[in-house]
């Protein structure tokens, strides 16, 4: 490089005035240390795009301790082990621990031929097994009793001489969800990053076979029909369906109060209360979904959050009173896979080449039902459950005045809210006041305007020494990141402002008026043929791709649920932009390039002198 | 399809008479577009000058004095006998009357393409692979805008002539090739009055990648293009899936246009018009179904070069196979075979590239 240009040092980034003691509450093991400028870091945007709160860093901690668990000492990955990670201004900072000495690298090759591929070898048993891990786990998260502090202990506990009292339940609920979220990231680690690499191996022989394929023709030969991310959508599709069977359907409108509608169908008698029914098998487990990625506790699901379902009713429901099929068509997708797939291999030359290549699409299409259909179980129901079950702390403690609102819990990190458990446990052992009241609120405070700050600061994409080259297979998979991509972040400023590149994620040039949409709350604003920009783009919104043209969004790559999505429903789509929700305004109109991951702000372009 | 025998005795041919196969008596570009029109691809209506044709006026020609005997004797390093050799050939094949029966089968054909004086282009058609080399300079002229019979027959007696150009001459002794069938045929075409044109490729120029379509046009005639005197609009197509995943739209200051009178002429393009892309993506995916049916006709990867006249249509002008790659495939895998197909995965895990 003539030019070098490197990010700043880890030392170098201050803590933003008036969070030094919210940083300071941080863990000290994610906090830089001077050492740390020696190392290259990058900041996660994908997983974490907005500053954390404190509780939910838990996210970040359990799921850095599986993955680097399985690719340092499990799966024995040749060249790479896990994450570090670290915390400053409410941003993860993450960095590979690549392995370069040939001597381990050749040791842990021998390790990884005998570990991985024994999964390989025993994908479909050991996912099968994997499924009913993850349910029990579930449903374990599902019988972890609300945390309650009675005046008197039950008179069952002296009958049955149980020897317990309702405080200690308190430490066994909350560190039961706490193992348990451990635990889920460990089943969410179990094969990952062995499905991402065996269909990247089929992606690297179609790009030496085919140098100018694009990214989409690939996943759309290896998409799968039939995964889980997709049910959520087909449910809401049942549902208006059935209202137009039932004959309710006219109950669902545009601007519906949600409480209403459920309030007079169930008013409505045996019809309504038969679609009320059908509701409740949809939301049972399928409504489980979140609204963004599952990190963080206000991604709320339908569950939680009934508008986004709702939000898809009268449209569905228009269509099929229309007479419109809205099921989607299977037999049609699975033919038009296959006839992808064959077209393909006939352009291959040799019979030795097509060999390599039916071998290598049988095993891609072997591993992707656990990649399209891991974050049901992990993301989105899991997590669920487990903020939820944080929330009914937070509820508990709000009630005995540690802060004003269930939601405040989320400001406190897992140590302090085990600690504040433990003082409302002392205090109802004691009889007397817990001293939290007095401790939390002003911390709550604080931390409160922390979030506020550390959102309005710039981040810089990473910091430290640039590596030469990027080939740890695990960041590569996961996050994108390529020197090529580090290059353009280096030249970030001087690009265009009315341009904004992110990944392809689904072909099609579009043109419209941009809805910036911020929250799910907002999802009532979009028109039809809107196009929709958002921070996370994410599956659970797909009800609402019947109604826009297009969608942007700030995080995600190529190999995201949003994009695998937005094929499916051949939506124009560009992911991964880092800041269109900040730079694209609401109203303007905007130009979506999904084929080349571009999209141009068009509204106030200059209008040339002679017009 | 068989060759057609019948050519060895008719000054002319229409395309649809004609087949690959009959590359000996019409050219290669005769043939190709004869091959693309019986193939049901559109192309300007047109006729092929035989070689046949060029035999009678050479017979006829050397009833006055040898022609052929005149160059086989020429010593390959005296380059002043071939110049002047050269010069008198060539303005005797200029000059000597055509056989009467001759130039009416080819005025008669020229007239029934259109209703009097239809502007046609006038293209050389060479009978050996080796001719399309560019080491055999001289042989691939176009003349478009041609406005009338008289001039459309100078045109082919200008092409004919080429074939003694000194390029010519000096390279047939050097390599000691007979002068015995040295002919040629002479494409008559329909000029295509075009909005657009440009090139097609089905296999990449670039990476040799074989499932995408690269197409490259501009704005009035593919001249422009084929010349490269304009940076022609870029798109790059999936040939299977149709997706468009590259649209580089480039400044085309120019267009070239037919010029008073015949022949052509570049006139500059106003700044909207510069910028905007010559083709739809309707065209563009048209185009690509047009490219995938020529290629699975000829079974092989071909250059296409094509128009959009001024109704919209889309017409080919030629189509070649691809040469430049197929050459160059190696029979070397795309990646080495694996007894074990879960080896391939340490591609990815193992740091192997």
């Amino acid at each position: 490089m003539s030019d070098p240009k490197s990010f700043p040092l880890p030392s170098s980034v201050k803590v933003v005035p008036g969070t030094e003691n919210a940083q300071a509450a941080l863990p000290y093991y994610t906090q830089f240390v001077p050492e740390d400028d020696a190392r290259f870091w990058f900041y996660n945007s994908m997983h974490f795009p907005e500053p954390m709160h404190h509780f939910d860093l838990i996210t970040a901690e359990a799921a850095y301790c599986a993955l680097g668990a399985f690719n340092t000492r499990v799966h024995v990955l040749p060249t790479t082990k896990g994450i570090d990670h670290r915390v400053i201004n409410g941003r993860v900072f993450i960095g590979g621990v690549p392995v370069t000495d040939p001597d381990e690298i050749a040791l842990r090759q021998e390790k990884f031929q005998e570990r991985a591929f024994y999964y390989y070898e025993n994908w479909e048993d050991l996912y099968a097994q994997w499924k009913d891990k993850m349910k029990a786990l579930i449903a374990d998260a599902q019988a972890l009793p609300r945390p309650e502090l009675p005046e008197w202990e039950p008179i069952e506990t002296t009958h049955s001489g149980k020897g317990i009292a309702s405080n200690h339940s308190l430490l066994d609920i909350y560190r039961q969800q706490l193992e348990g979220y451990f635990r889920m990231w460990h089943h969410h680690f179990e094969f990952l990053l062995l499905g991402y690499g065996a269909y990247l191996t089929f992606f690297d022989f179609c790009k030496r076979a085919f140098p100018e394929i694009s990214d989409q023709a690939i996943s759309r030969m290896v998409a799968g029909m039939e995964a889980e991310i997709f049910k959520p959508d087909e449910e809401v599709k049942r549902l208006a369906r059935r209202a137009v069977e039932l004959g309710v359907d006219h109950h669902f409108s545009d601007n519906m109060v949600i409480e209403d509608v459920l309030a007079a169908l169930d008013q409505l008698g045996d019809k309504g209360r038969a679609w009320l029914d059908e509701l409740e098998t949809s939301r049972n487990p399928w409504f489980n979904v979140n609204v963004g990625d599952g990190f963080y506790h206000y991604h709320r699901s339908w569950n939680d959050d009934l508008s986004m379902p709702f939000a898809a009713l009268p449209g569905y429901i228009e269509k099929v009173k229309a007479g419109e099929n809205i099921e989607r068509p299977m037999d049609r997708l699975i033919e038009e896979r296959d006839q992808l797939v064959s077209d393909y291999r006939e352009l291959l030359d040799s019979d030795e080449d097509k060999a390599t290549y039916d071998q290598l699409i049988d095993l891609a299409h072997r591993v992707f039902p656990y990649v399209e259909g891991h974050k049901f179980y992990c993301e989105h129901w899991y997590t669920n459950l487990f903020f939820n079950k944080i929330r009914e702390f937070g509820a508990l403690l709000a009630e005995n005045g540690f802060f004003a609102e269930e939601a405040d819990v989320f400001h406190l990190t897992h140590y302090e809210l085990e600690s504040a458990i433990i003082d409302l446990m002392l205090a109802w052992s004691s009889g007397s006041q817990p001293l939290g009241p007095g401790h939390w609120p002003a911390i709550v405070a604080e931390r409160k305007q922390a979030i506020n700050l550390w959102a309005d600061e710039t981040v810089p994409p990473a910091l430290g020494v640039v590596p030469d080259v990027i080939d740890d297979p695990a960041i590569v998979m996961l996050w994108g990141i390529t020197r090529d991509n580090l290059d353009s972040w280096l030249d970030d400023g001087t690009e265009n402002e009315k341009e904004l590149k992110g990944f392809a994620a689904c072909a099609g040039l579009v043109e419209g008026t941009a809805r910036v949409v911020k929250s799910v709350k907002e999802i009532g604003r979009l028109q039809q043929g809107d196009i929709l920009v958002c921070q996370v783009t994410n599956p659970t919104w797909a009800p609402i791709f019947q109604k826009i043209s297009a969608a942007v969004s700030d995080i995600g790559g190529s190999m995201s649920h949003m994009a695998i999505v937005a094929r499916e429903y051949d939506l124009p789509a560009v992911v991964g932009t880092g800041s269109a929700t900040s730079r694209i305004k609401d109203g303007q109109r905007i130009r979506v390039d999904g084929s080349r991951g571009l999209v141009t702000i068009l509204d106030d372009e200059e209008v040339p002198a002679n017009g | 399809m068989a060759e057609n025998a019948a050519l060895t005795e008719q000054p002319i041919a229409w395309f649809s008479e004609v087949g690959l196969a009959d590359r000996p008596s019409v050219g290669g570009k005769g043939a190709s577009l004869g091959e693309l029109t019986r193939a049901g691809i559109a192309v300007p209506p047109g006729f092929v000058v035989t070689t046949s044709a060029f035999e009678m006026f050479l017979q006829a020609m050397e009833t006055r004095g040898p022609v052929r005997a005149r160059v086989a004797d020429l010593d390959p390093s005296d380059l002043d006998a071939i110049r002047d050799v050269s010069q008198d050939l060539r303005r005797l094949v200029e000059e000597e009357p055509l056989p009467t029966h001759v130039e009416q089968a080819i005025a008669g054909a020229y007239a029934q393409l259109g209703e009097g004086g239809e502007p046609v282009a006038i293209r050389s058609s060479a009978t050996t692979e080796d001719a399309d080399e560019a080491s055999f300079a001289g042989l691939q002229d176009t003349f478009l805008w041609v406005m009338n019979a008289s001039d459309m027959i100078r045109r082919i007696r200008e092409c004919w002539g080429s074939l003694y150009s000194l390029e010519s001459i000096a390279y047939r002794r050097k390599h000691g090739l007979p002068e015995e069938g040295v002919a040629m045929g002479v494409v008559v075409q329909v000029m295509v009055d075009s909005r657009a044109a440009g090139v097609m490729f089905t296999r990449s120029p670039t990476t040799g990648d074989k499932s995408v379509i690269t197409i490259e046009g501009a704005w009035g005639l593919g001249s422009a293009v084929v010349s490269g005197e304009v940076t022609p609009d870029r798109w790059v197509i999936g040939k299977i899936t149709g997706e468009i995943s590259t649209r580089d739209i480039s400044d085309k200051h120019a267009m070239q246009v037919q010029a008073a009178g015949g022949g052509i002429h570049e006139v500059a393009l106003d700044d909207d018009r510069r910028t905007q892309p010559c083709l739809s993506d309707e065209h563009l995916l048209t185009l690509r179904e047009i490219g995938r049916k020529v290629e699975r006709h000829y079974g092989k990867p071909q250059d296409i070069e094509w128009a959009v006249d001024q109704a919209g249509q889309i017409l080919l002008l030629q189509s070649r196979p691809e040469t430049v790659w197929s050459t160059r495939d190696k029979n070397q895998p795309v990646k080495k075979p694996e007894g074990n197909p879960l080896n391939h995965v340490m591609t990815i895990f193992g740091g192997k590239k």
